[in-house]
């Protein structure tokens, strides 16, 4: 198990150095630089703000002390925000962006997996395909619409929820969360559906159901662990996409995330800011790869003696 | 496999009992605006986080609403009039020949943690502000000074030889190289704020930009306000300065600023009770004006909405061909119509009424005149016209108003125009290198003055990005407005120049920009004037009568 994490690292190396380089390349090559303005930057002023993050220099330069830096854990200065570190920024807002995804993950799988059962207890009937289609429609609906529906009915009509701002005002979470979590939720139920109706087919759930286990027992006790192994190797990817993907959300809905951040600073250029923020979503894809793929081979015996058997 | 199932059980519960827990709110809720009226917190919506609090650095609107809060100039305007009132300064004197000023500051004005702020802070802050190295973009509103250019431009390495003395502890003179009107309002813009010698010094060099003595705890200043905390991206709040020396007259406990970044979000905070001043999105003005709520505000704002023309470009160095495509746009159907924000139509660069300026324009929609001038220069009926592209950043407001004009255009001069939309970024790099033919523009004042917008369209002028130069046009700017003896001749030649540059049309003016923001009725003293300045000194909040009587 160690070697296979340790190799699972170690490719994750130059997968990092490639998108440093690309993401590198591809900012010094959009047109426009940080500091440009619809007002005219003085030339002895541009000269003054290059000298200082060290633009002046040749853009090799500029990467290989770039790579040194952050070989020690230091995104530089923000360009945009003036005296603030990007690794500042991150940290104020990785909590919150991770609280919101860990939320939405929960609704995710909360509402994804009793919809995914619900239909495979009965495949191709009205039990079926009214959750499914409802899926569909949670795929399909982007967070631009649903957050807005949301906000216009509990929030403006009813005045039940806060809808804007993060842990200011009790229940400001609830609604940011089922924005973003519905779409995974959609994904969860039709995995969870897929899953399910694979493992219901097994002989041993043929045996349990000979033997007179109630319907229950099979479903809960015997069939969901193999028929949630799909969500499982979902969830990774997922959590991932949730972390890197709330900016909609975070717009919204006023939340004070990683997501903002992430888009405005490439409208920004603020070279720094992107760099450091894509290097540290590779990261977090490439480890929670890891994480899903670890759980489940804890899960799954077969892969488990499969991954054994490879490395032997 | 028993622990594993426990585990994972125990962690869920773990999560969902957090929820329940964090998210159950007590049903007594009261939204920010009734909490803040009763206990005087403004609650303003203030579009993107600040990206610096350091009034030699930032730029922007947003950072100028908070940095007005926590500090002040030598003046203020006044919140309607924008009339020079005493700040800092609580009288000065003007010298017969309108160069020297003389500024008598007031003894019990402090710092925010109570050091004695006096005429040395000025001189100090205002050498800082013309170091090079920090990079500040609004250096040029020292220029009026004498040898302020010159110092800032290396020219001359003796700050002594600028224009700026303390001749005693509460007493600054400021020598300006030509008579400026304008002069005290400059005063007012934060670019010209003194900033804590002790506080700056403490987190680094005075030209060092990035430091931290705007932060949370260290910043010190001279305003109505002090900084309190500051989460970034979800609030900045700033409370009652208790030295500051009009501390009695000031009626707000606290402000609570939001970097809303989306103004569709902004406005549906306002909606929902969160906020008592937000932006409104343009196609939201219509809603509001059709239930007649009290809480739009539409007025005037000192800027100009106008496209450039590179004269370059072969078929736009005729400008005859600039004065047919001016004349051939309907302003008012493009206001009335497409805009829908109440802006005025422009038939001139300088905004009417600019410090009791109007300018003076023969441009007028008139199709038929439009014809024969694109006649005259070659091209009868838009025959053989080359396909011309007007560049935009991206913005449907902006898209809309290309694709108005486009008909315009065809209809009236039956030339074909196509629309390009860049990223903002691309698109000032394009129009900084020329690269376009058309391109939209906007320019908003930072002092009433009509040099604030004239001076743009100098030859070297680093905002005229036109490629338009005219020898008079700089020579009445630079040279026969600075000697202008009384301020009805200097408005006659600021005509007499914006005559000229519309006659040659380098840019065609359309509309004279609106401020349209929602402010809740219960916010008071707001003020209004066409800079949208803000004045937190002077604002109160009065709580609604039926809310006093159920509370």
């Amino acid at each position: 198990m160690l070697r296979f994490i340790f190799s699972r690292l170690l490719q994750a190396i130059p997968v990092l150095l490639v998108v440093i380089s690309v993401t590198f390349l591809l900012i010094h090559s959009a047109p426009g630089g940080p500091f440009s303005d619809e007002k005219a930057v003085p030339p002895e002023v541009a000269r003054a703000l290059e000298a200082q993050y060290n633009l002046d220099q040749p853009l090799w330069q500029q990467y290989t002390s770039y790579l040194t830096d952050v070989l020690q854990g230091d995104f530089g200065p923000s360009f945009k925000y003036s005296g603030r570190t990007v690794n500042e920024l991150i940290a104020a807002g990785l909590p919150v962006t991770a609280e919101l995804a860990l939320y939405a993950m929960l609704v995710a799988l909360i509402i994804g997996i009793s919809a995914g059962i619900f239909a495979a207890i009965r495949p191709n009937t009205m039990q079926d395909y009214i959750p499914m289609s409802a899926a569909m429609l949670g795929i399909c609906m982007p967070s631009f619409l649903l957050g807005p529906i949301l906000i216009l009915v509990f929030g403006i009509q009813l005045e039940w929820l806060p809808i804007s701002g993060w842990g200011d005002i009790p229940g400001d979470k609830i609604l940011p969360a089922i924005t973003l979590g519905t779409g995974y939720a959609a994904y969860i139920a039709r995995l969870s559906r897929g899953g399910m109706l694979e493992v219901l087919s097994q002989d041993y759930i043929r045996t349990a159901r000979a033997k007179g286990l109630s319907e229950r027992l099979i479903i809960f006790k015997h069939a969901l662990r193999g028929g949630l192994i799909p969500v499982i190797a979902f969830l990774g990817p997922a959590f991932a996409g949730l972390l890197g993907g709330s900016f909609v959300v975070e717009t919204i809905f006023q939340i004070p995330g990683l997501g903002r951040f992430y888009v405005t600073s490439a409208f920004n250029r603020d070279y720094t800011m992107i760099l450091g923020m894509t290097i540290f979503f590779a990261g977090l894809i490439i480890v929670f790869n890891l994480l899903s793929d670890l759980i489940a081979l804890w899960l799954n015996p077969k892969l488990r003696h499969q991954a054994r058997g490879g490395q032997q | 496999m028993l622990y594993q199932k426990r585990c994972l059980k125990s962690v869920l519960i773990l999560t969902i009992v957090g929820l329940v827990i964090t998210q159950s709110g007590c049903g007594d809720y009261k939204s920010n605006v009734e909490s803040g009226n009763l206990n005087g917190t403004l609650h303003w919506g203030n579009g993107t986080e600040p990206q610096s609090l350091d009034p030699h650095i930032a730029t922007g609107v947003p950072e100028h609403h908070i940095i007005s809060a926590l500090m002040e100039g030598l003046i203020h305007k006044d919140g309607e009039t924008l009339e020079p009132r005493p700040g800092v300064a609580e009288s000065w004197d003007i010298s017969d020949d309108g160069r020297v000023y003389t500024f008598f500051l007031r003894k019990n004005a402090r710092w925010s943690n109570g050091d004695p702020h006096n005429a040395h802070d000025y001189v100090w802050s205002w050498w800082r502000a013309l170091q090079p190295a920090l990079g500040n973009l609004y250096a040029y509103m020292y220029f009026p000074i004498a040898n302020a250019k010159a110092y800032y431009e290396g020219e001359i390495n003796d700050f002594n030889q600028v224009g700026v003395k303390a001749l005693n502890d509460y007493t600054l003179q400021v020598t300006l190289t030509e008579p400026i009107p304008y002069f005290l309002q400059l005063l007012d813009h934060y670019s010209t704020y003194p900033v804590h010698r002790a506080t700056v010094e403490k987190f680094g060099t005075a030209d060092q930009r990035g430091t931290r003595w705007t932060y949370e705890g260290n910043i010190v200043g001279n305003g109505a306000f002090q900084l309190k905390e500051w989460k970034i991206n979800r609030r900045i709040t700033v409370e009652r300065n208790p030295y500051y020396w009009n501390a009695d007259n000031v009626k707000l406990n606290q402000v609570v600023f939001y970097p809303t970044e989306n103004v569709t979000t902004e406005e549906r905070m306002f909606r929902a009770g969160q906020l008592h001043y937000s932006g409104i999105p343009s196609d939201k003005i219509e809603v509001y004006k059709a239930a007649n709520d009290p809480s739009l505000r539409i007025q005037p704002y000192l800027g100009i909405y106008f496209y450039r023309l590179n004269v370059e470009q072969p078929h736009l160095k005729d400008k005859r061909v600039r004065r047919a495509l001016g004349m051939t746009i309907n302003r008012d159907l493009l206001v009335s119509q497409i805009t829908k924000g109440g802006q005025i139509p422009a038939y001139a660069i300088t905004p009417p009424g600019t410090m009791g300026y109007y300018p003076e324009s023969d441009l007028t929609f008139d199709p038929e005149t439009a014809k024969q001038l694109l006649a005259e220069a070659g091209y009868p009926n838009g025959e053989d016209f080359p396909t011309t592209e007007i560049l935009y950043n991206t913005s449907e407001g902006h898209r809309k108003i290309a694709v108005a004009l486009q008909q315009m255009w065809k209809k009236h001069l039956n030339i074909d125009v196509t629309l390009l939309n860049q990223e903002w970024k691309v698109y000032l790099d394009t129009v900084s290198n020329r690269h376009y033919e058309i391109a939209r523009a906007g320019w908003i004042g930072d002092y009433v003055d009509p040099n604030n917008f004239l001076d743009m369209f100098l030859c070297n002028g680093g905002n005229n990005r036109t490629n338009w130069c005219n020898s008079d046009y700089d020579q009445l700017i630079l040279e026969q407005v600075p000697k202008a003896t009384s301020h009805q001749q200097r408005l006659a030649l600021f005509k007499q120049a914006e005559k000229l540059l519309l006659d040659e049309m380098p840019v065609i003016p359309i509309y004279v920009y609106t401020s349209n923001n929602l402010v809740h009725p219960t916010l008071k003293n707001f003020g209004r004037n066409i800079l949208n300045q803000a004045n937190y000194r002077e604002m109160y909040l009065e709580p609604e009568k039926s809310m006093e009587v159920l509370d």
